[in-house]
């Protein structure tokens, strides 16, 4: 499955990626597995660890950890947001 | 013209606020919100905010507010809504957000320009970056946002 992964704000900048497209095993089939997924890179990339305050959308709409990941959808993590 | 505008220009609060009743005699009430970029102190420091950058996520910025105005169509009887959020640097003293809601009555006026400015605090996602004399520095989402969105879940 081959999704494209986008990074905002804080997240963007600790990490060095705006966006990337990835090929993913089937085993990562939800936002919470894919966040393991890439933490598991190190270093900077630890930022998405469980736990970390880390939001997601799928196609531009926010999802919760749970929500089921599938081939060709644009995933976007980044921090609680401040606009306003 | 569209409901909502995510920019980098400024614009025109009275003429905004105009367009919310020009040419209809059934609106009876129109209220405003307008945002601002605020000095602040930095916290144990003399230093203060001298600008700041906003970055947001295009697409998922228009789409969230829309959301936002139609959820807030569903619980008032509205007759106008306009959201403008800008994006980019801007400086202390400048706008950065209006709303404007048109309705019959005062109270659904109100209470949605209450509701779409809460809501847009916690689920449109805009980021603000503050320059300060040491750098810049991201700022960190209040608690007291997600309780005043959350005061509106029945």
């Amino acid at each position: 499955m081959s999704i494209k992964v986008l990074y905002f704000a804080s997240l963007r900048e600790t990490l060095g990626y705006s966006h990337e497209t990835l090929t993913l095993p089937g085993t990562i089939d939800t936002v919470a597995a894919l966040r393991g997924h890439l933490a598991k890179r190190g270093g900077a990339w630890e930022a998405l660890q469980e736990g970390r305050n880390v939001r997601a959308a799928i196609n531009q709409e926010m999802v919760g950890p749970e929500t089921v990941v599938r081939d060709r959808d644009e995933i976007a993590f980044f921090p609680p947001v401040t606009g306003g | 013209m569209s409901r909502v505008s995510v920019q980098e220009a400024d614009f025109d609060m009275a003429a905004e606020t105009a367009a919310l009743s020009a040419g209809r005699g059934d609106v009876g009430a129109v209220a405003t919100f307008l945002g601002l970029v605020r000095a602040d102190k930095l916290s144990g420091e003399g230093s203060e905010v001298t600008a700041m950058t906003l970055e947001h996520y295009p697409g998922m910025t228009e789409k969230s507010l829309e959301a936002i105005i139609v959820e807030a169509e569903s619980r008032w009887s509205l007759l106008g809504v306009r959201v403008i959020h800008r994006h980019g640097r801007l400086l202390p003293g400048e706008r950065i957000v209006f709303v404007g809601v048109a309705s019959a009555h005062r109270g659904d006026a109100f209470a949605a320009c209450e509701f779409i400015m809460d809501y847009l605090k916690t689920r449109a996602p805009f980021w603000k970056k503050e320059d300060t004399p040491e750098g810049g520095r991201w700022v960190d989402a209040r608690e007291s946002d997600d309780s005043a969105a959350s005061r509106w879940e029945t």
